[in-house]
């Protein structure tokens, strides 16, 4: 994580990082702007999804025919990701053809079309994409628990957005969405893999800093008001599983009780990336909650999750349950393990455990250069590089009285809610 | 024409391959730049060997191994796994039982010793079968309600039907109840031994030293009771179109699965059709199909084709997503755009846009350690040859728009189609 990362901003304000890694002939490119599904008011839920769709139906210079085609013939992968607070494109391609990337999105920062005909046509593949996830049992859980938990915050709605709003939502407001986030002064370009960064920074000053800043946009701050107790719901749908679903207030980004929160989560539930990109891949059937839930025949499965985002947003503990048990046992044998972590003072070797895989997932995402490239912006997002370079010697300072604290302070019942995902015709 | 800078591809030069007195095959290869190693392998203890009244039990056994053994039980392996920050999982296919994993490389001893005890001293403790039966079954009452899933099913029913190929893997609720402990110790000791044992080691290693370790924990593995595998049976193309409806209430999107068989991995016509395949379905925003079902019509987030090409006869497959009113009108656009690519073939433009992203891609493919890991594999599961990498953008390159047109028109029949749609 020592290696040397160049940082400047343009002229116009577009934030450039660089990091030189010469293992691989590939470079991996990332433009993230600051907006997201935490930006949508009512009646626009799903914009900055869209907006990330349209980007790809392309621009005077580069038609939408010739841009899918033009990366794919250079052996190139490229991508984009709508979340909360961020939309991020990205591409990956060898080394000499990098050029092709950088020009694309200088063009589509700015250019970009947005034909009524094209609009049309996205506006049912987003509500077929919409279809697919409502077939999935836990989107719909997902979704229940987001509008639950958020009744100000605008993170009550999921990033694809609701049916109605897709139903509403015009091109001009797609267009004016775009013009509004998509500027140089609203935006971080990330940069890993094999250049010599004065280079390629030349080159970025060539195609980038001529475009014109814009008005920095106001992102929307409606903070979510505190938990006035436990909110219980259930949810029916298709299906013979029940799934139940415990989401409580995780930590923001900048919040110092993120950290020991991490380390409560290892030993919980097992290891969370901190990044959304790669990494990962430790199993946790030795964490508490595996422990005391599937090992003792009450779950088949359960996971955990808490994300890392601008705003204080969910740590959600999902458990799939056994067929023919009860899942107010299992909701027992959970806070049985809440209740452990706030009253028992947790042994050194345990957040050891918990830094090592944290360790080891950082090892494996620097496998991939497409990784590296995607932590540098992401941090930007919410932070700085900084925060992700000193992730692991924050974990290190980690104490149990710190994890017992955050286990007192955030995981209270009166600050939770609890959904269930129940098969049709067993509800109460 | 492009080429690809030699010296970042596997090759003979830098592959390390070993065969050992029992059997095994050890592939190896360094990369220092992470300190993570990736192991990655298989044997041939497969579904086809699973009785039609046993459907799941390969599946069953390769997934107990990793839940007790006579060494640890159930939590002292996972505790040894999860302490490192490593994973290690095994699981079965049609062909054969795959194990992958992956550790940082202090431990990879570890994980050499866990791989070895799940394999050759798998403990089957009666109550981790019990605790894996119920995930099983969970998970098969979950696939009941997963379109795609069940329209995939489908599909290898109708156009496998007759042969093994037609099975899922995972088999059904029932077949998983009905299978006993003993099926799972007798299923176990007459498939696995370490004849036709591969593994691949790539990562923060020396090739000479991962071969060491490897025969440390299973150079003196022997099993007299191994069996070989079955041959398998002649398969019988479709005569006809078929089209099979699963009813999924409730949901709100139907899966649909078009297509016929396809090549064997090893057949000539394999490269041609991929590369047929990546113009039709895969290409830029996912090819032709992507073009007439997202692209202009806007009926659905996927829409694409695959290939899936083995030891055995392969599958062509269309597959999207739509809205259950929008089916009838997916499936139509789909067959006209087989029919035309039938008679039509690609444009050379088509070809040369296809040749560049296969060869183009290479590098980005063989990034990670597990990209390299699964190159090994390929080219010891296929007698590949160790220079195959080297020589891939040449066996791209030669392939002409003629050679795809007649290799499509071999495999890809618009009267003889399998149609699968799974919804409400």
């Amino acid at each position: 994580m020592a290696d040397a990362i160049f940082k400047t901003k343009l002229k116009n304000g577009l934030s450039v990082l660089l990091k030189e890694i010469h293992n691989a002939p590939l470079i991996s490119s990332w433009i993230w702007y600051r907006v997201g599904s935490k930006d949508e008011p009512t009646g626009r839920t799903g914009i900055s999804h869209w907006v990330e769709h349209m980007q790809f139906k392309g621009t005077p210079t580069f038609p939408s025919a010739i841009l899918d085609k033009a990366i794919s013939r250079e052996g190139g992968m490229w991508n984009a990701f709508t979340y909360l607070d961020w939309t991020t494109f990205l591409e990956t391609m060898p080394a000499d053809k990098i050029d092709l990337a950088l020009s694309l999105e200088a063009d589509r920062m700015v250019n970009s079309v947005y034909s009524p005909q094209e609009v049309a046509s996205e506006r049912t593949v987003i509500m077929s994409e919409r279809e697919g996830s409502e077939n999935e049992p836990l989107f719909q859980l997902d979704e229940a628990m987001q509008s639950a938990a958020f009744t100000v915050h605008p993170y009550h709605h999921e990033v694809i957005g609701d049916m109605a709003d897709l139903n509403s939502i015009t091109r001009d407001d797609l267009y004016d969405h775009y013009r509004t986030y998509y500027n140089p002064n609203n935006a971080v370009l990330a940069l890993a893999g094999d250049f010599n960064s004065n280079t390629m920074l030349d080159r970025i000053r060539t195609l980038y800093e001529d475009i014109p800043s814009g008005p920095t946009p106001n992102r929307l701050n409606r903070p979510e008001p505190p938990a006035r107790g436990e909110h219980r719901f259930s949810i029916e749908g298709p299906g013979e599983t029940t799934y139940l679903q415990i989401a409580y207030r995780f930590p923001s980004a900048n919040d110092p009780d993120l950290f020991p929160f991490m380390v409560l989560d290892s030993l919980l539930s097992g290891p969370s990336n901190p990044s959304a990109f790669g990494g990962g891949g430790i199993s946790n059937k030795t964490s508490r909650l595996y422990r005391s839930l599937v090992e003792k025949d009450l779950a088949v499965g359960v996971f955990g999750s808490g994300q890392v985002t601008i705003d204080p947003f969910l740590y959600t503990t999902t458990i799939t349950i056994q067929p023919n048990k009860n899942r107010e046992d299992a909701l027992i044998a959970f806070d049985g393990e809440i209740k452990r972590l706030q009253d028992e003072s947790i042994p050194s070797e345990d957040i050891q455990r918990a830094i090592k895989q944290a360790r080891a997932i950082f090892a494996y995402g620097t496998e991939s250069i497409t990784n590296q490239a995607a932590w540098l912006g992401f941090s930007e997002m919410f932070s700085d590089y900084q925060w992700f370079e000193s992730y692991l010697d924050r974990l290190a300072n980690v104490t149990s009285s710190d994890i017992q604290r955050v286990a007192q302070t955030w995981l209270l019942p009166g600050k939770r809610l609890v959904g269930t995902y129940l098969p049709d015709g067993k509800g109460l | 024409m492009k080429s690809i800078s030699k010296h970042s591809l596997p090759g003979p030069d830098d592959i390390v391959r070993f065969g050992t007195t029992n059997g095994i095959t050890i592939l190896g290869r360094s990369n220092f730049n992470s300190p993570s190693v990736v192991i990655s392998g298989y044997l041939p203890a497969g579904s086809l060997f699973d009785t039609d009244e046993l459907q799941g039990l390969a599946n069953f056994t390769a997934m107990m191994l990793m839940r007790g053994s006579l060494s640890r039980d159930f939590q002292g392996i996972h505790n040894a796994l999860e302490s490192s920050g490593a994973n290690l999982g095994i699981s079965s296919g049609t062909h054969t039982a795959s194990f992958n994993g992956r550790c940082l490389a202090e431990d990879l001893p570890l994980l050499l010793d866990l791989l070895s005890e799940g394999l050759r001293q798998p403990s089957f403790d009666a109550g981790q079968v019990e605790k894996l039966r119920a995930q099983l079954l969970t998970g098969l009452s979950i696939r009941a309600q997963d379109t795609g899933e069940m329209a995939s099913l489908t599909f290898d029913q109708i156009l496998f039907a007759g042969h093994p190929y037609s099975r899922p893997e995972d088999g059904f609720p029932e077949t998983i109840q009905s299978i006993t402990r003993q099926d799972l110790v007798d299923f176990h000791s007459s498939y696995y031994g370490p004849k036709g044992l591969v593994i691949s080691i790539v990562g923060a290693i020396d090739p000479d030293a991962a071969i060491t370790q490897v025969q440390r924990v299973l150079g003196d593995w022997e099993n007299p009771d191994q069996s070989d595998t079955p041959d398998l049976p002649v398969y019988k193309p479709l005569k006809k179109s078929k089209t099979k409806r699963i009813h999924v209430p409730g949901k709100s999107q139907s899966d649909i699965v078009i297509g016929s068989g396809g090549p064997k991995r090893l057949d000539p016509e394999f490269l041609p059709v991929s590369l047929g395949n990546s113009v039709l379905g895969q290409f830029g925003m996912m090819g032709r199909i992507g073009d007439v079902v997202r692209e202009k019509s806007g009926l659905a987030y996927y829409a694409y084709s695959s290939l899936s090409a083995g030891v055995g006869p392969g599958s062509w497959e269309v597959s999207a997503g739509v809205n259950p009113s929008n089916v009838s009108k997916a499936v139509d656009l789909i067959r006209s755009e087989i029919s035309r690519f039938v008679v039509n073939g690609v444009s050379s433009e088509e070809l040369a846009d296809s040749q560049a992203n296969f060869i183009g891609r290479v590098p980005l493919s063989l990034e990670s350690n597990a990209g390299v890991a699964g190159a090994l594999i390929n080219i010891e599961r296929y007698s590949l040859g160790l220079d195959y990498y080297l020589r891939y953008p040449d066996l791209v390159h030669q392939v002409t728009t003629q050679d795809v047109l007649d290799a499509v028109r071999k495999h890809l029949d618009p009267e003889l189609l399998a149609i699968a749609i799974a919804g409400p």
